[in-house]
């Protein structure tokens, strides 16, 4: 049996999404279709999108869905750039630079090839992106010049969650559409659309405990969006594509779980994290915790994310003699070609590369148990012995 | 055994890594990133540094459901194999990379790594065969041997591998043949069994060497001069291009040299010049040679051996022995002139079909009289 503490990459589907996932596949029917079955799958979808907006505070009107939470981020991104550059001449993005690349690499795809220019918020020491530095990025340019701003909830790989009603009042007093990825905070930390003051948000069903393949992007009715995916004019004409009725009620299912839990998941994960960060600082290892973390704190970082430096280790070769002792976690950074590289969070918040080298992320979701961080922390010392050689030897 | 299988997305890796997993060992696949650029796709790949071959790779350690990991060691191979191959064709020497790179790299870098992360040896494959043997005193010693398939037969580039390296180096494809090998990669239903075989320097993707090193030293005009005469003949861009026994690309004035062909018989990089001269130069049957490696006991008075300069070169017979006072010296005295024999290659020796250890060429001579 091993301790699956990777829940941030993707975490297990819930029984009951799994169910209804099923039942849904094998009724069929193209919600589209006029006829008997294609209503009836139509209804399926038409109930999901109305309980998915009903547990994010949102519009069912408001709900797009997608193929998942990168789509949706892209759509967020170039859509609004798109729907800004031609309405009223936007060339800029104000985006932080702890963004996973599913906003990172659609906002350098347009600075590289369609002209924009971006301007970088970026984090302290602990990850988080100061309001002021909104203002000052918005207040130096005209009102129409910024397409779109967007600061994720909460981030990916540290958990550090961002003052994301402020930021997004600053955005709207400023005239400036601010999107946020939320794919991490929806079922940790209580996230509402409309409180938010957000005019998109990103989520996705498989960090729920929903399949894989499906997420949406929930848009205010008057936010601008030029769509990427053409076609048969579904999702009120953003996102073409037969919708897949069968993922979308599992992604509802699950979503309206993980929401109707949130507040006991958030006390639960947030004690586990505290096992785990108390216990590995405790094993005189000269770990440290990346980011900023107070025991019992289920707000300001994620409460199921904790992410360790490491000294002297390579993060391949902990994953490595990790996933040989039976602890499965991440690096928390993307690879290039399958080599691990230092993590942009990391580096942004002020890390050296050589520190950036040992990060370890463990995630913890609605599965995980005491005694999977307690494997965890029983493996630790003699990996971390291992890695160190193995660093000193290559 | 628990063993790193590296794996560089061809057939030859992947059924060496399929053989050690059927032989009981526990096995880990790992894809050595050599190549800052790896990112970058190549249409045509080589062997060892596309993005194509680490997935490649990777779908083979999927399907034979092991671990697999990619190692960053492009910075040790910058160092230790391109700068090296660089610095030695600036010094007027014709290098050998692959040994390079076997030496400090995949028994060195590699091992050293997986020692270090509990492993116990590292498997590759590469054609060759190591033999145990019970030594008198009891005590088994590994051997290093040619393999089953002269053709496919990868000992010259290993010759560099010491006696605890060979404890824990295994090469699974020594035994069989290269179609075999293929045939035994399609039946096992990996999708590199028609993969191209890879022949040429890894990080030199096009096979141009001289384009590739004007890159990296910059052109370098010097004069090319008749060995017999002394006589200017010509120019060029870069001594670093040419190597000893070199025919093409000379760039010659014909007018100025009788009807026989020429061929490069020196590489002067001090002064940038490149000697040339007719095919009775070329032919050397003393070589010394510096940086020796034994893949057992060092030899402790002259022995026959075959020797082999070349990775896929003839043998020739020879005497070889330790000099005198240096360890790392060796002094080898062919029973026949050998053509192409230019400093900075490496001259392998073998006893029977057993590579007995490897040495740098530094100087080649001619006898005076033809040894006894």
């Amino acid at each position: 049996m091993s301790a699956y503490l990777d829940h941030a990459a993707t975490t297990p589907m819930r029984t009951s999404a799994r169910e209804a996932w099923v039942e849904q596949a094998q009724r069929g029917g193209n919600p589209s279709s006029l006829h008997t079955s294609g209503r009836a799958a139509r209804a399926v979808v038409e109930e999901s999108r109305e309980q998915i907006a009903d547990a994010l505070g949102a519009r069912p009107s408001e709900v797009v869905f997608t193929s998942g939470g990168t789509e949706a981020d892209n759509l967020a991104v170039k859509g609004t750039y798109a729907a800004r550059h031609r309405s009223v001449g936007a060339t800029r993005l104000v985006a932080s630079g702890i963004e996973h690349h599913a906003v990172l690499d659609p906002v350098q795809h347009l600075v590289r090839r369609q002209g924009a220019e971006v301007s970088w918020l970026e984090p302290d020491r602990c990850g988080h992106i100061a309001v002021d530095d909104l203002r000052a990025a918005l207040d130096g340019a005209g009102p129409d010049s910024v397409a779109v701003v967007s600061v994720m909830w909460a981030n990916n790989e540290v958990g550090t969650v961002q003052p994301v009603a402020e930021l997004a009042a600053v955005a709207r007093e400023a005239g400036v559409p601010f999107h946020t990825d939320a794919v991490q905070a929806v079922g940790q930390l209580p996230v509402d659309f409309a409180q938010s003051g957000a005019d998109l948000l990103t989520v996705s069903a498989h960090k729920v405990g929903g399949p894989v393949g499906v997420g949406a992007l929930l848009a205010r009715r008057d936010a601008p969006l030029v769509p990427l995916v053409h076609g048969g004019g579904q999702e009120r004409h953003v996102r073409s594509g037969t919708l897949d009725a069968a993922g979308i009620r599992a992604f509802a299912v699950a979503l309206t779980e993980a929401v109707a839990e949130q507040e006991v998941a958030a006390a639960r994960l947030t004690a586990l994290r505290d096992r785990l960060v108390t216990g590995a600082l405790g094993l005189d290892l000269g770990i440290t915790v990346s980011g900023c973390w107070t025991a019992g704190d289920a707000t300001g970082r994620l409460p199921g994310n904790a992410h360790l430096l490491v000294p002297g280790c390579e993060g391949d070769s902990l994953l490595y003699l990790l996933d040989a002792a039976g602890v499965e976690c991440s690096t928390g950074s993307a690879c290039q070609a399958g080599v691990p590289r230092p993590s942009h969070v990391l580096l942004a918040m002020g890390y050296e590369e050589a520190e950036a080298r040992g990060a370890l992320r463990l995630s913890l979701g609605h599965t995980s148990t005491e005694s999977d961080v307690d494997a965890f922390l029983a493996a630790l010392p003699a990996v971390v012995e291992r890695a160190r050689r193995a660093s000193g030897a290559a | 055994m628990r063993v790193v299988a590296a794996m560089s997305g061809g057939v030859d890796s992947a059924v060496a890594a399929a053989r050690m997993l059927d032989a009981g060992h526990e096995v880990v696949g790992v894809h050595l990133a050599l190549s800052r650029s790896a990112a970058t796709l190549r249409e045509s790949a080589r062997g060892c540094c596309t993005i194509e071959d680490a997935g490649d790779a990777r779908r083979v350690a999927d399907r034979l459901g092991i671990p697999f990991y990619v190692w960053d060691m492009a910075e040790r191979f910058q160092r230790d194999v391109m700068d090296d191959f660089v610095a030695e064709y600036a010094a007027g020497r014709t290098p050998n990379p692959c040994l390079r790179c076997n030496e400090s790299i995949k028994f060195a870098a590699l091992l050293d790594k997986a020692l270090a992360l509990g492993f116990d040896a590292v498997a590759t494959g590469h054609y060759a065969q190591v033999v145990e043997r019970v030594a008198p005193d009891g005590e088994v010693v590994r051997e290093l041997h040619r393999a089953v398939d002269a053709d496919k037969d990868q000992s010259y580039v290993l010759g560099v591998l010491d006696a605890d390296q060979l404890a824990r180096a295994f090469f699974p494809l020594g035994d069989t043949t290269k179609p075999r090998i293929r045939e035994e990669a399609a039946a096992r239903g990996f999708s590199v069994a028609k993969k191209p075989d890879s022949y040429d320097i890894c990080f030199i993707a096009d096979g141009d060497t001289r384009g590739w090193l004007t890159k990296h030293l910059g052109e370098q005009p010097g004069e090319v001069v008749d060995a017999g005469s002394g006589e200017v003949v010509g120019t060029h861009q870069g001594a670093y291009g040419f190597t000893v026994g070199q025919r093409r690309g000379l760039g010659l004035d014909r007018s100025a040299l009788d009807g026989d062909p020429r061929y490069v018989v020196g590489v002067d990089a001090p002064t940038n010049r490149v000697l040339i001269g007719t095919s009775d130069l070329l032919g050397v049957d003393l070589l010394t040679a510096d940086h020796a490696r034994w893949c057992g006991p060092a030899p402790t008075a002259e022995v026959r051996v075959g020797a082999q300069v070349r990775a896929h070169g003839e043998e020739v017979a020879a005497w070889a022995r330790v000099d005198d006072t240096d360890p790392e010296v060796v002094h080898v005295r062919l029973d026949a002139r050998l053509r192409g024999v230019a400093p900075g290659q490496s001259v392998v020796l073998y006893e029977g079909t057993r590579v007995v250890g490897s040495a740098t060429i530094a100087a080649t001579d001619r006898a005076r009289v033809t040894a006894g």
